[in-house]
């Protein structure tokens, strides 16, 4: 781990379509969270009570698009954050989400409200203007900003996070290298 | 009850505030609250905002994927949905009773899921709330706070985990959405070196355990009128139980409670969960309602998750957890402690049992034994049920005789709580809100009330999960009121 001179960098982070897998992986750096925290503070993230992204350095993005709100979120981001990293299966190609591409959306919204067996009779679709607007497929984030670094993997090691952001953190281009580049 | 509060009578002329998006939770949700002109509360609602679709996609697929496939609704209790799944598809295989190797590296996986859920819970997510108080310094409320001013606190919860995701690195073959559990089995035991590397560290790992239950019950006594009062409701209860009644958290069968404790249902096959749940879907809202069936909707909604397990079971069968069950049982008097702050205590009081059952299990050489598979009779249909750290898991499929899934149903244990939440929701709407003028520490009192359930949208959605909340206000043409806004995102 490099060491901290100056200002420590921001980092936010947010889990769009995706199951938080890739924030559970970015912790499984164990103890190395404290050495983390020594080089850069954390913006919005799960793990904070920031509700909205200042201006970072770093963003670290998990999971795809599916609803309005997903792709706010994303620009906001992407406004605000200096690098943009993509991180695990979801955001970098939708993931398993995005195996609801080939379904018209109807036929999986009616599946779950409507013939499930044990709906009461009579329930409607969920729709109300507290509801973001799904989107009828799927997709990963790069469709819809420019990212500046990807780290596949489902979700990536934690091995590999920590160095991707070393790398960053450090000024250099990430290098992830044999053995940790997993697309599983 | 305050079933009133649910939908405001005339919702056109209140002001809207809203939490979102919930932070410090799994998954995407937020609150929303409509208020009068003197800042009463009229109607409080737990939106969850995010839709998946698992159970449609999932058709089509061999049912031998389902068990990798649906770990990806959760990256926080992949192990959960994978040996729910896994289950399922044993009743579909046939494989009534698993070997011993096989039923034992499960549940070894599965306390090891517990142990670190919890730990993640109590100490990266819901800890600095009661450290450093609901209305605290924002800034500092949250683990990083935490490592600053209680540094031994924070790096036992970070040990915690580790150990919990270490467990399960060594049954899964990795930490998050891992393959070990199979139709029928598993496909690996431990070695002698992985079973001694974990040995290392157990009784240190069950001596911090017992720690964080003290640390929680001391808060608890401290402070009784606060933690017995924060959002508390009455409600039934349900969750699984082994076949003697004691705590077993990766099978059983169920047992109810209405909210005297008094026993509603009990030793019932959960193969037949469609006679006593039915489920109800709201507009406003991804999450479905469910409820029993035989009470109906208004009557019938229930808890599930730490605080109803531990006051559903007889006896928790490790002998530092049962001591401390006691403890609670004694605290709460012998009748229901309805307050969801005590999901904490009984939280920690079941990661200590998830650490002294991976004692135990890692002293049996079952463990490391060869005998893994085992198969029967074809069905077509099966279910199976865990108890996953935040309640009751259902996953129920049908399969073809091409071997593909034609039906899933999924009853996620954060599904089961969405009621529960939503009340909590409104009493501390009520208790803390009402009337008042709104500011980022009392809206964080609604979060505390949501975090105390561990929530994971994620999940309860099938789809992909976040859960951020945002308060804002509006007056009553709808334009922005209060200069306070944790979120802006409906701007």
């Amino acid at each position: 781990m490099a060491t901290a001179p100056g200002p420590k960098l921001k980092v936010a982070t947010v889990s769009l379509a995706g199951c938080f897998g890739c924030h559970m992986s970015l912790l499984d750096i164990d103890e190395r969270l404290f050495d983390l925290v020594e080089l850069v503070e954390f913006d919005r993230s799960p793990l904070t009570d920031i509700k909205h992204c200042g201006p970072c350095d770093i963003g670290y993005i998990e999971g795809g698009v599916c609803n309005a709100e997903n792709v706010q979120v994303l620009r906001e981001f992407r406004a605000n954050c200096r690098t943009l990293i993509s991180v695990g299966a979801c955001a970098i190609n939708g993931g398993l989400p995005a195996q609801r591409n080939h379904l018209p959306l109807s036929a999986v919204l009616d599946e779950i409200y409507q013939s499930g067996p044990c709906i009461a009779t009579g329930c409607t679709i969920p729709n109300d203007p507290e509801l973001p607007l799904l989107l009828n497929k799927v997709h990963p984030i790069h469709e819809v900003v420019k990212v500046d670094y990807f780290i596949p993997g489902c979700p990536p090691s934690a091995d590999a996070i920590w160095k991707a952001l070393n790398d960053i953190i450090a000024g250099r281009e990430p290098n992830l290298g044999h053995g940790l580049i997993h697309y599983d | 009850m305050t079933h009133s509060f649910e939908t405001a009578a005339r919702p056109e002329n209140l002001r809207r505030v809203a939490i979102d998006p919930l932070s410090r939770v799994e998954g995407h949700g937020k609150v929303t609250l409509l208020l009068d002109e003197n800042n009463k509360v009229q109607q409080a609602r737990l939106h969850i905002v995010e839709f998946r679709g698992f159970e449609k996609f999932i058709q089509g697929r061999p049912y031998w994927e389902v068990p990798v496939m649906v770990q990806r609704l959760c990256g926080i209790c992949p192990v959960s949905h994978h040996l729910a799944s896994s289950k399922a598809m044993d009743v579909i295989v046939g494989a009534k009773q698993l070997t011993p190797t096989a039923e034992k590296i499960r549940r070894l996986m599965h306390y090891g899921q517990i142990l670190q859920s919890h730990a993640l819970h109590f100490f990266h997510l819901s800890s600095p709330d009661l450290l450093f108080g609901f209305d605290s310094d924002m800034a500092k409320r949250n683990i990083v706070g935490v490592a600053e001013k209680y540094p031994d606190t924070a790096r036992q919860g970070v040990l915690l985990r580790k150990f919990g995701q270490e467990v399960i690195r060594h049954t899964a073959g990795k930490r998050i959405h891992g393959t070990g559990a199979i139709p029928g089995g598993v496909n690996k035991s431990l070695t002698v070196p992985e079973r001694d590397e974990l040995l290392k560290d157990i009784g240190q790992i069950v001596a911090w355990s017992r720690d964080a239950v003290h640390l929680i019950k001391q808060m608890h006594n401290q402070n009784s009128a606060l933690y017995d009062g924060f959002g508390a409701f009455r409600a039934n209860f349900m969750s699984i139980l082994g076949d003697d009644g004691a705590l077993d958290l990766y099978h059983g069968s169920l047992r109810g409670r209405d909210a005297d404790g008094n026993i509603l249902f009990d030793g019932m096959d959960y193969q037949d969960y469609t006679a006593l749940i039915e489920e109800d879907v709201k507009p406003w809202t991804y999450m479905k309602f469910p409820y029993l069936k035989s009470r109906g909707p208004q009557d019938g909604w229930y808890r599930v998750g730490p605080l109803s397990r531990v006051q559903n079971c007889d006896a928790i069968p490790t002998p530092l957890a049962e001591m401390e069950r006691r403890e609670f049982i004694d605290y709460s008097a012998n009748t229901p402690l309805h307050a969801p702050l005590g999901y904490h205590w009984t939280r920690m009081i079941e990661m200590l049992f998830a650490a002294e059952m991976i004692n135990e299990l890692l002293h049996d050489d079952d463990i490391l034994g060869t005998d893994l598979m085992t198969s029967g009779e074809r069905a077509e249909e099966g279910v199976g049920v865990i108890e996953a750290p935040r309640g009751t898991l259902i996953h129920h499929y049908r399969v073809d005789e091409n071997d593909l899934v034609t039906m899933c149903n999924l009853i996620v244990s954060t599904t089961h709580n969405n009621q529960a939440m939503n009340e909590a929701v409104r009493q501390v709407a009520l208790q803390y809100l009402d009337g008042n003028e709104i500011t980022e520490g009392l809206l964080n009192h609604i979060e505390v009330a949501i975090r105390a359930f561990d929530p994971c949208l994620s999940c309860a959605t099938h789809a992909l999960g976040k859960m951020p909340l945002q308060v804002e206000l509006l007056d009553n043409t709808g334009a922005m009121l209060s200069t306070f806004t944790r979120s802006a995102d409906n701007g």
